[in-house]
């Protein structure tokens, strides 16, 4: 366990959306009752981060990827469950216990449209994480340390006074970047970081990212839809469906062996680029609304090997394989049906 | 004769600093049941191409050189009413986000209908009767019922089958879809592909995909442009240019990709330097001369033309340099 940067156990997250208190009011046979509406976006999900690796958790929209991101980085407060980082349990600390954990802990997000000030210069935004969180560092060391993190992203730093809207999408993402790496973390969750990006400029954030990660020996928490991306840049990946894990394993062994029925239809629907022909295999129906969330396995509705035990026993993350250090949550490959 | 030739289309937005030229000498064919991909960046001038071949480029853009031909009629130079006779009818376009294109304020029926009955003189029950049969042809579950729904009640993925069966209501001879899956997710992007892929043949459509993504352009299409900074780069068969990209800016965006373009030793990934530039400040001669690892004297002054490939047959490149072994 020695090795875990951080540790997610049985992480829950509903939000409650049910509104005042007359739109919680409901009629049911013959009384009037209060209930309330909640969306389960994370149900029960467990994962370990080795220090060093980048683990990447993919699923399609509404899967509840980024709300796992979130809730582990402390944006959102778990509904139940805890996260630990280097062994001390940070989901229940107040806000000033928790500063020196947000130093350690940093967030790169998708549209770097949006996620940097449009009125802050450069400077100003890689200068004030570095006064805030280390207040003893003088005019001279916060100067130095922009300029340093400014070349490593590879931004100019003559342009620090030019403001996010003199620069292209790639290079603001940069500068998203390097506002992370300024406080010297250890652990960075990215939340879509190449999403928004053009295929050229994709190829150069993805080698920064891992230039970034052998230099300074990062972990990270990679959070994306893009098989592909995740196929690069990953060591182990984790499938998500409906707030929950379907499999975890080393990226070789889910592409060369995916096991999930679930993962097995996700993988063979990347568009292949080198023309063999692949049969797609098509899910029937839709995702479920995690408001209701299915009784038993929440993929039973759309698989084909689902059969009674599915419908109402909800399967486990189960290691399969010899040592391979996979985990698959379906009755069907433990009975070895699929 | 092809069903759709461009040829030489030149577009530009007159803007306060002078003219933006959106689209330089852009040519291209598309046959009959043939699927053409338009593959690039953003900013490369697809969707522009998309637009202007049904003219709805708007002010200050403008049509300014070349012509486009449509089953041999020229579509550039028609009136506004004789384009509304084409748009929708005979040439019909996705576009990217199925919750923006339908009117939300009104059935899936209502505008089924009023698309049809905008081109053809037929009775409402005569309209939904084909308006049924479209979306049984997208696989829409229980269409007659879901007529009477509202886009909110549909899925993503559903809506934009629901936007495909509009674009087909007037069974039109080609479908320009612009970005139709990109705002998908995967599982639900497999299946649009799949199903445009056999209305093309069971319809006998034309399909012009514009898209981003190389993989969608290498599963779907038969032929590929390439386009950069508003021009066509490179254009051949797409196993062709998949195999073997003869343009430096195809082979970089090929080896760019993640999970199936060239690693070094540090499994990083071959990128393209810099960025693709701002219209207004294209580099004298070869546009991509700046991001090219091959440019020469010869590319910095003068523009290279799109010229055929001696070795391949319907293969046109526009590098200097194309065809030869790189000069290092």
């Amino acid at each position: 366990m020695s090795d875990s940067i951080v540790i997610i156990d049985d992480l829950v997250k509903y939000f409650d959306i049910s509104g005042g208190f007359l739109e919680q009011l409901q009629f049911k046979s013959g009384k009037v009752i209060r209930q309330k509406t909640e969306v389960k976006a994370v149900n029960g999900v467990s994962l370990e981060i080795k220090k060093g690796e980048t683990l990447a958790v993919v699923g399609e929209s509404g899967c509840g990827k980024s709300t796992l991101a979130r809730t582990v980085i402390g944006l959102y407060p778990p509904t139940s469950g805890q996260v630990f980082y280097r062994g001390q349990r940070i989901d229940n600390l107040s806000p000033k216990q928790m500063l020196p954990y947000r130093r350690r802990m940093q967030m790169i997000f998708q549209d770097p449209y949006a996620s940097l000030n449009p009125r802050k210069s450069v400077r100003q935004t890689l200068e004030e994480p570095i006064r805030f969180h280390m207040p003893k560092s003088n005019k001279k060391e916060v100067k130095e340390r922009v300029a340093y993190v400014m070349k490593q992203v590879g931004v100019n730093p003559g342009w620090k006074d030019r403001f996010p809207h003199e620069f292209s999408g790639g290079q603001r993402q940069r500068i998203a970047i390097a506002r992370s790496l300024v406080v010297d973390p250890g652990f960075i969750i990215a939340d879509e970081p190449v999403s928004a990006l053009d295929v050229s400029i994709q190829a150069q954030i993805l080698n920064l990212l891992m230039d970034a990660q052998e230099e300074r020996g990062l972990t990270y928490l990679f959070i994306t839809h893009d098989l592909s991306v995740v196929r690069h840049i990953a060591a182990r990946v984790a499938v998500m469906y409906l707030g929950t894990l379907c499999e975890l394993a080393t990226t070789a062994e889910l592409y060369n062996n995916p096991r999930h029925p679930y993962t097995q239809a996700l993988l063979s629907a990347i568009p292949a680029i080198d023309g063999r022909k692949k049969q797609h295999i098509r899910l029937p129906g839709e995702i479920p609304t995690p408001i209701n969330l299915p009784k038993g396995c929440v993929f039973h509705g759309r698989c084909i090997h689902a059969n009674d035990r599915c419908l109402n026993e909800i399967p486990v993350l189960l290691q399969v394989g010899d040592s391979s250090g996979s985990y698959v949550a379906c009755h069907g490959v433990e009975e070895g049906r699929v | 004769m092809a069903l759709l030739e461009v040829k030489n289309l030149e577009v530009s937005f007159a803007l306060r600093y002078g003219d933006l030229v959106a689209l330089d000498d852009v040519s291209f064919t598309l046959d009959k049941k043939e699927r053409l991909g338009v593959v690039g960046e953003s900013g490369a001038g697809k969707s522009v191409t998309g637009f202007a071949i049904i003219n709805l480029i708007s002010k200050p853009g403008k049509i300014t050189q070349g012509e486009i031909l449509f089953e041999g009629q020229r579509l550039d130079t028609l009136t506004e009413a004789e384009m509304r006779h084409i748009r929708g009818n005979r040439i019909s376009m996705i576009f990217q986000d199925p919750m923006m294109t339908l009117n939300p304020v009104l059935t899936i029926g209502t505008q089924m209908v009023e698309t049809l009955r905008a081109h053809r003189k037929i009775s409402r029950k005569e309209a939904k009767k084909i308006a049924i049969r479209k979306l049984e042809l997208v696989r829409i579950p229980s269409p007659a019922r879901r007529l009477s729904q509202y886009p909110h009640e549909f899925s993503g993925g559903m809506r934009q089958r629901i936007i495909i069966a509009i674009a087909l209501i007037t069974d039109p001879s080609i479908i320009i879809a612009d970005e139709p899956t990109t705002a998908l997710d995967v599982t639900i992007q497999a299946e649009i592909m799949d199903l445009l892929q056999e209305l093309c043949a069971s319809e006998d459509m034309g399909l012009m995909l514009i898209t981003h993504d190389l993989g969608v352009v290498a599963e779907v299409t038969e032929r590929v442009l390439v386009m950069y900074a508003g021009k066509v780069i490179e254009m051949a068969k797409t196993s062709d240019l998949v195999a073997n990209p003869l343009h430096p800016y195809s082979r970089g965006l090929i080896n760019a990709l993640p999970g199936y373009g060239k690693c070094d030793t540090a499994n990083r990934l071959q990128q393209i330097p810099g960025s693709m530039p701002n219209l207004t400040e294209i580099a004298p001669g070869c546009s991509f001369h700046p991001r090219c690892d091959r440019c020469q004297d010869i590319c910095k002054r003068e523009v290279p033309k799109l010229r055929q490939m001696k070795d391949f047959a319907s293969r046109f490149v526009s590098c200097h340099f194309a065809g030869q072994e790189p000069v290092k």
